[in-house]
């Protein structure tokens, strides 16, 4: 059960560009975070452009009345301060009108709001008081001027452990926290695993309900399950809480480590670790072989998206057999990806930030076999006779875990299956043949 | 401050941009904080365009509100007009950068780019999508066409569309349909935009002797001042439905200085003959809620009334600016307009009116999934599903034939309606029981969920169970209408509990 990375040796070359960034901004968050966390109700202060944002991005959702909403800054708010607080106040009371299930309000701040350094916390403290104590009130900012993406998850959390309870007793604080949304069979599969090395008062962050983030202190150990938590990892830290430091439970490779630097944590026995792991770790390799044909030597290109992006190279490199061309990403936490970065092989050129023209031609001169994108570029590509897959997906769809390895593969292997079949299918000619 | 959950339309950039992806040869730089490069994924994913729109971002972070945000535009533009040597360059900035007033316009000057700049003043928080794509249009088309003249001789058949843009409803195919029965109809069609145009085709724009306003959201500004400026009539009737088709040629022609004859391409109108068949007997009064931009609500409104003999229970727009003839149309109709962009207001207008198919747009087909009411979209704003692979215009007469199958296909067919009320009481063919080759698969209502059923009508005791015995008669496919109807008549008149003969005067009372 040793941990399988070490530091490398020399870190790979760094490709730092600015220019345009092809990402989301840190609203995006909310698309996951609203389905989660069941009693919260996510407000941007924002524009009309914050809005259609959040329903471009979240389309196929508005079957549901979605639980989150902008609030959309008008010409006659931006002429006076002041108004504004009391416009916030008025639309706020339509929202709970609507929405009296509501236990926890999230303001979110955005892009303009920022700009005009509209003051949310202070919105959030005023609110707080006056709708106490059927509705707890937080603020956090989403804005693209300073989040991309994953990183309005990140302030999310950040803003929630800053709120967690503070441990009366030793016997109050939570165990372990595992800190990053987890689709929930994840987190269940998770639980029973952790149940099963007996690991004690384990606690998701965020939990599904509002009201029932743990208490956090000394005693609590955390461990990411998300590679973007940079600021919430500084929060659970001023708590006291200590980090388990490992690489991210992506793969049969990833999942075992993360796994076992959790059972190191808490002095579980080698014996009870390969018990306990050793079944779903040959189902997860078993699911790996299906896809492997179509992965190894296939070389790959990952744009930045969610920073998940070391992470996915890793795996493919280490469990596919797949090579990695260039792996970008938005924002790099140097410290809390430096194990995944360990383990790419020596001189896979990663990218920090995005100048997305210089990025496109570099893609195109690498011809790599598949490239991990963004859905502004999948088709553009497409159309050019190469292969793509939305990495919007990673975030949305369970990949952790031992039971998902195969998904995960399956993802990348996806449009290279499918090409294939369509290469065949609609060249004409012969045909399916019947026999 | 406005609460809004989803919208009808974005931003006005977001229209700017559609009239940069529209055209061939024209570059938008966008002043925009990183985020708002999620627009792409409208053409790219929705109208699945093999091209990013022609838009660069600036891309400013917080750490450059310092002041040095003007720089970093500075350098994207730059950068975007040498990667992409455009005919002409688009500049504005979004709602954050409206907020810094860099002047994106005077840097632009300043830099000296040596081509053609249009710079674009798009307020975010007056205005919105549509307007910016009208603003768009107009600040290229004056650019492009103002300092010309027009030609001594002009071909008095000679027109140009004005209108069309990337992720237009069906705009694609209303070009392709409405040229080819123009040129049909002895018209002579010079310059589509923006649509597939150049710049320089903007420049050729007072070539020809009129035209064509085909979506009057988009083109009219731009229509006006050509008119204005070079003495250019514009045609502005709308051809969705047979009648308005006949009447966009008769109107084409007459401007065209053409004589009167009969209007060719007529012959593939398949609605008239479809509308008068007897199947569509059952059409006669359905009622149908409307609500769309100006442009398709109205026509859709007519078409419903005059051309499949459907009762306009519900009209509105989402446009304010196209207010004013959505009302007078309403007043038409004896129904009170619905002017509003808040999708919650207007799903309580729909539930208020009661509709049997609701034409609107992916936000009422979402409010008429959850309802169980029929629906089909007829305007923008779009989805993935709005741009069909087949060929599906909405204009001229295949469109009509179009809109004869999509409206009428989420009804139930009259010779199927008809069966059901034919065989309503056989023991085999009602909603109690599956269909019968499906029996091995129907699960059977069981003693259990029987008696949950009857405590729930126990409970509330709206009706005496003689008048819910006498509901269940009402053929299963209406009787929710039936019972709707009835709760609606029952509380309007302060009548409680229902009996049977509340059941039979709310019938009498909706009846037509």
């Amino acid at each position: 059960m040793t941990r399988p990375f070490t530091a490398g040796c020399a870190s790979p070359p760094t490709i730092r560009q600015r220019g345009q960034h092809e990402v989301f901004c840190g609203l995006t968050s909310i698309i996951w975070l609203h389905r989660k966390i069941q009693d919260a109700f996510f407000l941007i202060v924002g524009s009309r452009t914050c809005a259609h944002l959040m329903q471009s991005a979240a389309g196929v959702m508005i079957f549901s009345e979605p639980r989150f909403a902008t609030a959309i800054m008008e010409e006659r708010d931006l002429a006076g301060m002041a108004d504004m607080h009391d416009e916030l106040d008025r639309v706020v009371d339509k929202l709970l009108a609507r929405r009296p299930d509501i236990k926890m309000l999230v303001l979110v701040g955005s892009c303009p709001s920022e700009v005009i350094k509209f003051d949310l916390p202070k919105a959030a403290e005023r609110l707080n008081r006056q709708h106490a104590p059927g509705l707890r009130v937080m603020s956090y900012s989403g804005s693209g001027i300073e989040t991309t993406f994953t990183q309005g998850e990140d302030n999310f959390l950040a803003a929630l452990i800053g709120e967690a309870p503070s441990a009366g007793s030793e016997d109050e604080a939570a165990r372990l926290v595992i800190a990053g949304c987890l689709p929930e069979v994840v987190e269940d599969q998770f639980s029973r695993l952790l149940r099963d090395l007996g690991i004690p008062g384990v606690h998701f962050l965020p939990a599904r309900s509002s009201s029932a983030t743990p208490a956090i202190g000394p005693q609590t150990k955390f461990i990411l399950a998300q590679p973007w938590l940079g600021a919430a990892t500084a929060a659970l830290e001023a708590r006291g809480a200590t980090r388990i430091d490992t690489i991210f439970p992506l793969g049969e490779q990833g999942t075992t480590a993360w796994l076992g630097a959790i059972a190191t944590a808490f002095d579980v026995t080698e014996a009870r670790f390969e018990e306990v792991t050793q079944a779903p770790r040959q189902r997860a390799r078993a699911a790996l072989r299906h896809y492997r044909p179509w992965l190894e030597g296939r070389r790959i290109f990952l744009f930045p998206d969610s920073q998940l992006e070391p992470s996915l190279a890793r795996f493919l490199v280490n469990e596919t057999g797949a090579e990695i061309v260039e792996v970008g990403s938005p924002y790099l936490h140097r410290d809390l990806s430096a194990g995944e970065i360990a383990m790419l092989p020596p001189g896979v050129p990663i990218s920090e930030g995005q100048d997305v023209d210089m990025q496109i031609d570099r893609c195109r001169a690498a011809e790599p076999d598949l490239i991990v994108c963004g859905m502004g570029l999948a088709n553009p590509f497409e159309a050019e006779g190469r292969l793509s897959k939305w990495s919007i997906e990673f975030v949305f769809s369970p990949i952790q875990g031992y039971e998902q390895t195969g998904d995960l593969a399956e993802l990348f292997a996806r449009p290279l299956r499918r090409s294939a079949m369509l290469t065949q299918g609609l060249a004409g000619g012969e045909g399916v043949s019947c026999n | 401050m406005q609460l809004s959950m989803w919208t009808y339309e974005g931003p006005p950039h977001v229209g700017a941009m559609r009239i940069a992806a529209s055209m061939e040869e024209v570059h938008f730089v966008l002043h925009a904080p990183q985020g708002d490069t999620y627009a792409d994924l409208l053409f790219t994913m929705i109208e699945r365009r093999k091209s990013r729109p022609p838009v660069t971002y600036t891309t400013f972070q917080a750490r450059d509100l310092g002041g040095s945000t003007a720089d970093v535009f500075k350098s994207a533009c730059q950068d975007a007009v040498e990667r992409f040597k455009p005919a002409a360059l688009l500049v504005g900035a979004s709602c954050t950068a409206e907020l810094l007033q860099d002047d994106p316009a005077g840097l632009t000057r300043a830099l000296a780019p040596g081509v053609p700049v249009v710079p674009l003043d798009l307020p975010s928080y007056q205005k919105k999508e549509t307007w910016g794509a009208a603003e768009t249009f107009y600040r290229l088309v004056r650019a492009f066409a103002g300092g010309r003249t027009r030609p001594q001789d002009i071909a008095p058949n000679s027109c140009n569309i004005l209108g069309p843009t990337a992720l237009g409803f069906r705009n694609r195919d209303d070009v392709r349909e409405v040229s080819k029965l123009l040129e049909a109809n002895g018209l002579d069609v010079r310059v589509v935009a923006p649509l597939g145009a150049r710049p320089a085709d903007l420049a050729r724009l007072p070539e020809a002797a009129f035209n064509i306003v085909l979506y009057p959201e988009i083109a009219e500004t731009a229509a006006r001042w050509l008119e204005k400026t070079h003495g250019m009539p514009c045609l502005t009737s709308v051809p969705i439905g047979v009648a308005a088709t006949r009447r966009f040629i008769a109107d084409a022609r007459a401007l065209a200085g053409l004589p009167e004859a009969p209007v060719r391409g007529a012959d593939e109108d398949r609605l008239t003959w479809y509308s008068r068949s007897v199947d569509s007997t059952y059409l006669t009064g359905k009622r149908v809620f409307i609500f769309g931009d100006a442009t398709h609500a109205l026509a859709a409104a007519r078409i419903a009334s005059d051309e499949l003999g459907f009762k306009v229970c519900g009209l509105g727009t989402y446009m304010r600016e196209f207010a004013r003839d959505v009302r007078a149309a309403a007043r038409d109709y004896g129904v009170e307009p619905l002017i509003s962009d808040d999708h919650l207001e207007v799903e309580d207008a729909i539930i208020e009116a009661r509709p049997e198919l609701v034409l609107g747009t992916q936000m009422e087909r979402h409010i008429a999934k959850r309802l169980r009411v029929p629906c089909a979209v007829i305007s923008a704003p779009v989805h993935v599903q709005d741009f069909p692979a087949r060929y599906s215009p909405q204009m001229g007469f295949e469109g009509a034939n179009v809109i004869f199958d999509s409206w009428v296909h989420p009804l139930m067919m009259g010779l199927e309606e008809h069966l059901l009320s034919m065989f309503r009481d056989d023991f085999e063919f009602n909603d109690a029981v599956g269909a019968s080759h499906l029996t091995a698969n129907t699960p059977v209502a069981t003693e259990a969920t029987r008696e949950a059923t009857a405590a729930v009508v126990l409970a509330d005791r709206l009706w005496t169970s003689d008048a819910e015995q006498e509901l269940k008669k009402v053929p299963f496919f209406v009787r929710g209408k039936a019972r709707r109807n009835t709760e609606h008549f029952a509380a309007e008149n302060g009548i409680h509990p229902i009996t049977v003969e509340t059941l039979y005067d709310a019938k009498a009372h909706f009846a037509r």
